[in-house]
């Protein structure tokens, strides 16, 4: 089995271990217009309008190790979704192959079930549920006998504190907590690899942190092997070993967090907040005009270090400072690299 | 049940086979177990049935006040006491409520479930696609049987009809309700579309509505055909016949229409079935 042989060279802490799964050459094509809005798992906007058939995954190849936390990072309709939907055997890809602890799952999607815990974006079918029986309901489908699943219900239910929300029904929740009792439901059961869909969507702090401490225990006492999707760039730099970035169905880089900011090492960040319309009749305004990436009154400018210091050194020493409300100078972030890599929607949110 | 992989700290645990780290060859993992038939329909059926606590406690208030009512309007045109007539008033709107709740609610559930994604949630977890159906199918009868107990026995007070046999609703509910149920599943399962899940839903409940309340006989040929294509009928009949009073009862027909209840059950449910693995995975 190939490991590592992504378009970057393979980071060092990620060697020597085995590859959970591997993907190769998966390619999913939606026909084009209503085809593809009638299917649930497919975000892709404005994808109705285009006459060709739609590439949703267009030959991605990916290599998991055991043990990782390996993120699919994306903007809405870059193809995640589907991605996550063939691997768990909701959708059966057109080409390609799917490897999951030994097993292909193109061939054999039912296994899907009883490799992988899976946490989707829809919980319509728990929704009507109180968070408990939510929780024991899942584990008992997931094999778990009566007494097993509803342990393994109340273990979850403390570990996340959940306890005190466990009677009441999840569509009466807020829509942190009703992401954290379907969380929940995914944990109950143990299975040694997790994909978890966005699974902090709406999750105020505390939450989260729920979230990633549960999936750290299960990493390091169990070795269990995490997927997780995200269009979350913060998110990303903070919890992933490896992450992989996805634009229009394809893989186009894959790394870790930091190896992926060293792409854009020789950049910095520079963020302008005007305080009403800029001031173009400045000739040091009127020439970063063509380079601002522009939202609002916010100018986001991707320079070299040099560049950017005579910038800033030009903008708050000249005559332009006093049309400025802010002025912020950062290092590069995920969704510099996606940008620098040719990624070609926006969509990456930082929050 | 075995409860492999779901506990027991340290690595290596949780299905996963442990092969030389970095080696060359990887045995396939073991796979988790899967859940068994009954065990999981079991769940399914609970969990559907504490639904009911949340969503459908006014929908089946809405299914029985309909049935009465409707008997009550029937009261003014139809003479009280043994008669065709009726029985037929009583029985159909009786049946009614397992049609409104089992077919109509099941189809609209199913395709909204459908629509929404809700099925990857099933789909993803390692159950036989028969205790999905089945559960739910199950519950939704389940659901019906307070309206159809309660509109019975207002039925054969409002038209002097003997309750002695009234019983026999505990086998007609359960027959008529896989039925019925059954077909509200395959509808909700096969609909291209949420709207025609809910507009199937409620056709059908519209057609066991009119077909089953009025006589028979009062019917002009070609709906007689019609209303003997609807699986309710035959749950109506066998209702109806036992309304005059146990000595006065052909049973030998009431076992004959329910089995026709239980032949469309059992083929319906197996057409759900196969809707939902077809829905299921794409």
């Amino acid at each position: 089995m190939k490991t590592g042989t992504q378009d970057e060279a393979p980071p060092a802490a990620a060697t020597g271990r085995d590859t959970v799964c591997t993907v190769r050459g998966l390619v999913r094509t939606y026909p084009a217009g209503s085809g593809a809005r009638r299917r649930p798992g497919l975000r892709r906007g404005g994808a109705a309008a285009d006459a060709a058939p739609v590439r949703a995954s267009d030959g991605i190849d990916l290599d998991v190790r055991r043990g990782e936390l390996f993120g699919i990072l994306g903007p809405n309709g870059a193809g995640k979704t589907t991605l996550v939907r063939q691997l768990t055997g909701l959708l059966r890809p057109d080409a390609g192959r799917i490897d999951v602890l030994g097993h292909d799952l193109v061939r054999h999607p039912d296994r899907a079930a009883r490799l992988i815990g899976y946490l989707g974006q829809e919980s319509t079918a728990l929704d009507e549920l109180t968070v408990a029986l939510a929780a024991e309901t899942t584990g008992r489908l997931r094999g778990l006998d009566a007494t097993a699943a509803r342990a393994a219900r109340d273990a979850v239910l403390d570990e996340l504190e959940l306890g005190p929300l466990a009677g009441r029904p999840i569509k009466r929740l807020s829509g942190g907590q009703r992401r954290l009792a379907c969380f929940a439901a995914t944990l109950v059961g143990e299975r040694p690899v997790l994909v978890l869909d966005e699974p902090t969507t709406g999750m105020d702090p505390v939450a989260r942190r729920a979230v990633w401490a549960a999936v750290g225990r299960r990493r390091s006492e169990h070795g269990t092997t995490v997927l997780l999707v995200t269009h979350n760039v913060i998110e990303a730099e903070t919890v992933l070993d490896r992450v992989a970035v996805l634009d229009a169905g394809r893989v186009i880089a894959c790394d870790t967090p930091a190896g992926l900011r060293a792409l854009v090492a020789d950049e910095v960040r520079l963020d302008l907040v005007w305080r009403d319309e800029p001031p173009l009749d400045l000739p040091a305004v009127a020439a970063l005009r063509p380079l601002a990436d522009v939202s609002g009154r916010r100018w986001t400018l991707r320079l070299p270090h040099a560049r950017a210091r005579a910038t800033m050194a030009d903008l708050t020493g000249g005559p332009a400072y006093p049309w400025l409300d802010d002025i912020t100078l950062a290092a590069p972030s995920l969704e510099d690299v996606y940008l620098a890599l040719g990624g070609r929607a926006k969509g990456l949110v930082k929050s | 049940m075995t409860v492999i992989a779901q506990s027991g700290p340290g690595p290596g645990q949780g299905g996963i086979a442990a092969p030389a780290a970095g080696g060359p060859a990887q045995a396939p993992a073991e796979l988790a177990p899967r859940a068994r038939l009954w065990p999981a329909f079991a769940a399914v059926y609970r969990a559907q049935l504490s639904r009911a606590r949340v969503a459908r406690i006014p929908l089946l208030f809405v299914a029985t006040f309909q049935s009465v009512g409707i008997m009550i309007m029937m009261r003014g045109v139809v003479d009280a006491g043994d008669g065709e007539a009726a029985r037929a008033v009583v029985a159909g709107s009786s049946v009614l409520v397992v049609a409104f709740v089992a077919l109509n609610l099941l189809a609209q559930y199913f395709g909204q479930l459908r629509a929404s994604g809700g099925l990857d949630h099933y789909a993803t977890l390692p159950v036989p696609p028969a205790s999905v159906v089945l559960g739910a199918a199950g519950a939704y009868a389940s659901f019906t049987v307070p309206g159809t107990l309660l509109t019975a026995v207002a039925g054969c007070v409002l038209f002097h009809l003997t309750l002695t046999t009234v019983w026999v609703l505990a086998v007609v509910i359960p027959l008529a309700g896989a039925a019925l149920s059954g077909l509200g599943a395959a509808l909700g399962l096969l609909a291209p579309r949420q709207e025609i899940a809910t507009l199937l839903g409620q056709l059908g409940m519209s057609a066991a509505l009119l077909l089953g309340v009025l006589p028979a006989s009062h019917l002009p040929e070609v709906i007689r055909w019609a209303r003997d294509l609807l699986p309710s009928t035959y749950g109506v009949q066998a209702f109806a016949r036992t309304l005059g009073g146990s000595a006065h009862t052909d049973w030998a027909a009431v076992a004959g229409d329910l089995s026709v209840c239980a032949g469309v059950g059992v083929v319906s449910l197996g057409v759900a079935t196969w809707a939902y693995r077809r829905a299921a995975c794409r």
